[in-house]
């Protein structure tokens, strides 16, 4: 008899979250209609700056599932002054990441050293066919324009590199 | 209406009563599972449930019907394949068969039968059977161990529901079903007559009794142990798929509206209104659109007690084995034996 008074709690409890749900709404959202914005860092999706990228190799040599695929060759630049040597630089000519493989764990942003890779909350890239999930050079690239930008620094922080 | 139906030949009065049967039966089914499964359930967990499948997802149940349908109707090797597939049609006949009693109106019935609540307590067991076969031809040990939950649990629970419907019985004097509505729109409380006389009033704790024993009789939460899905994988349904299975869930919520009829008919007054307030005096004076208004009255009552039905199954957590045992025999049965003898004594007193 001493666990009646509980047992209507319970059934308070469920009364009043209907009610709830049926005054205010839920607590879901209906997705496909209505759409909430991601958190500014969630990791969405890994876009690429191409102009940064020396094709170091750096963060598919970290990648833990070798999911990102670097091809690369090297060409002469004019030099920087007149009369200078031609400058020999990378260019890269294939940079894809398999998002069927990718376990967003974000070491490839984290390792790159010229800040060519930037995480992005754009999420609504799925897709039929899994062999469409290997992103190339020119769609990373075209994640960039959805990259937020970088949060403030803290008040009195040291500001590193440039973007 | 009724001069219509007595000059009809007895295969049209039979086939109307088969197509008004089907009808009390899967609308109030339908129904539930749309308003109290889909909706009320998101609801009290703060979702909006089906909302994809026409307006507010009203056609889900149309959709979920469709999927069963096209499943393949598997049954499992060492089945005993002739048993494993009629268990679904018993357990779905003794949901017609318990409609068949429950009056609708003063003259919308389909079988007035004199011993109408002994006869909905003997065939609302027959379930028990449909489900212990069930359990037993599959071939299954969660099957197996689930049917056999079930019987020990129906079993249990049958008894406190026979006795609290005696304590009704008792109190009208009869055991036909229209009498019992009858008793109780044309009762009295003292001398007033405004609201007749429902036995959930004066058979309180019947009603308590037996609506714990429906629940439990539905294997809905929190007496769900024989379709415990995750210790049991669902009990005796672990191995039906198809069209099967959507037979075992069309008879579950069909079984909760036919047994929220039966409870409305003993202790909320069935189809009637109070007498009283037409002035009527007994099952004769009653006007002819009472058989319409009848089943709409009917039909709220029964939608109120679901409501409870589902509101306790969406609200607790499932019983032991050994609580729901102890429960039945130690606590419902004795309650409603001493409401037996309270009831015997006070019918004779007054």
């Amino acid at each position: 008899m001493a666990k009646v008074p509980g047992l209507f709690k319970g059934l308070g409890v469920t009364l009043n979250t209907m009610v709830e749900t049926i005054t205010k709404g839920a607590n879901t959202v209906q997705y496909p209609h209505e759409k909430e914005a991601p958190p500014i860092r969630a990791r969405g999706v890994i876009a690429l700056h191409e102009g940064n990228c020396t094709s170091c190799m750096l963060c598919a040599r970290s990648c833990p599932d070798w999911c990102i695929y670097i091809e690369g060759h090297k060409e002469l630049a004019p030099p920087r002054r007149a009369g200078g040597k031609p400058r020999q630089v990378n260019k890269l000519d294939r940079f894809d990441i398999d998002y069927a493989l990718c376990m967003y764990c974000g070491i490839c942003v984290e390792v790159c050293p010229f800040d060519a890779l930037f995480w992005s909350p754009e999420y609504e890239y799925s897709e039929p066919r899994i062999a469409d999930l290997l992103h190339d050079k020119a769609k990373l690239g075209e994640w960039m324009e959805t990259v937020p930008e970088a949060p403030e620094l803290e008040a009195g922080a040291e500001k590193k590199g440039k973007k | 209406m009724v001069a219509l139906l007595a000059s009809m030949p007895y295969w049209a009065q039979s086939l109307l009563r088969v197509l008004g049967g089907i009808v009390a039966v899967l609308l109030p089914a339908g129904t539930i599972v749309y308003v109290f499964l889909f909706k009320m359930m998101s609801f009290m967990q703060s979702r909006l449930g089906p909302m994809e499948a026409g307006p507010y997802g009203s056609m889900q149940l149309f959709a979920e019907v469709g999927k069963w349908l096209q499943k393949e109707d598997l049954y499992p090797e060492r089945a005993d394949k002739f048993i494993f597939k009629i268990a679904p049609l018993i357990v779905l006949t003794s949901t017609f068969l318990l409609v068949a009693v429950v009056p609708f109106g003063p003259d919308a019935w389909f079988t007035n039968f004199e011993a109408g609540v002994f006869y909905a307590l003997a065939v609302s067991s027959v379930s028990v059977l449909g489900i212990l076969v069930a359990g037993w031809a599959s071939a299954n040990k969660y099957s197996l161990l689930g049917g056999l939950r079930a019987a020990g649990q129906l079993i249990a629970y049958e008894l406190p529901m026979v006795l609290a419907v005696v304590g009704v019985v008792i109190q009208a004097g009869s055991m036909n079903l229209q009498q019992i509505v009858v008793a109780q729109n044309a009762g009295e409380i003292f001398g007033w007559n405004g609201l007749g006389n429902p036995y959930i009033l004066t058979q309180f704790v019947g009603f308590v009794v037996f609506m714990i024993a429906v629940q439990a009789e539905l294997t809905q939460t929190p007496f769900d142990m024989p379709i415990a899905e995750s210790e049991l994988v669902s009990g005796y349904m672990t191995e039906y798929s198809g069209f099967r299975f959507l037979i075992f869930f069309i008879a579950e919520f069909a079984t909760a509206g036919v047994f929220a009829l039966i409870a409305s008919v003993l202790f909320l007054g069935g189809w009637g209104v109070p007498f009283a307030w037409f002035g009527w005096e007994s099952l004769g004076d009653i006007d002819n659109w009472m058989n319409v208004v009848g089943p709409l009255i009917m039909f709220s009552k029964m939608m109120l007690l679901v409501f409870l039905i589902m509101w306790v199954r969406f609200s607790f957590p499932r019983f032991r084995e050994d609580q729901l045992q102890r429960f039945a025999w130690k606590v419902l049965i004795p309650v409603s034996l001493v409401n037996i003898m309270a009831t015997a004594v006070l019918k004779v007193a007054f």
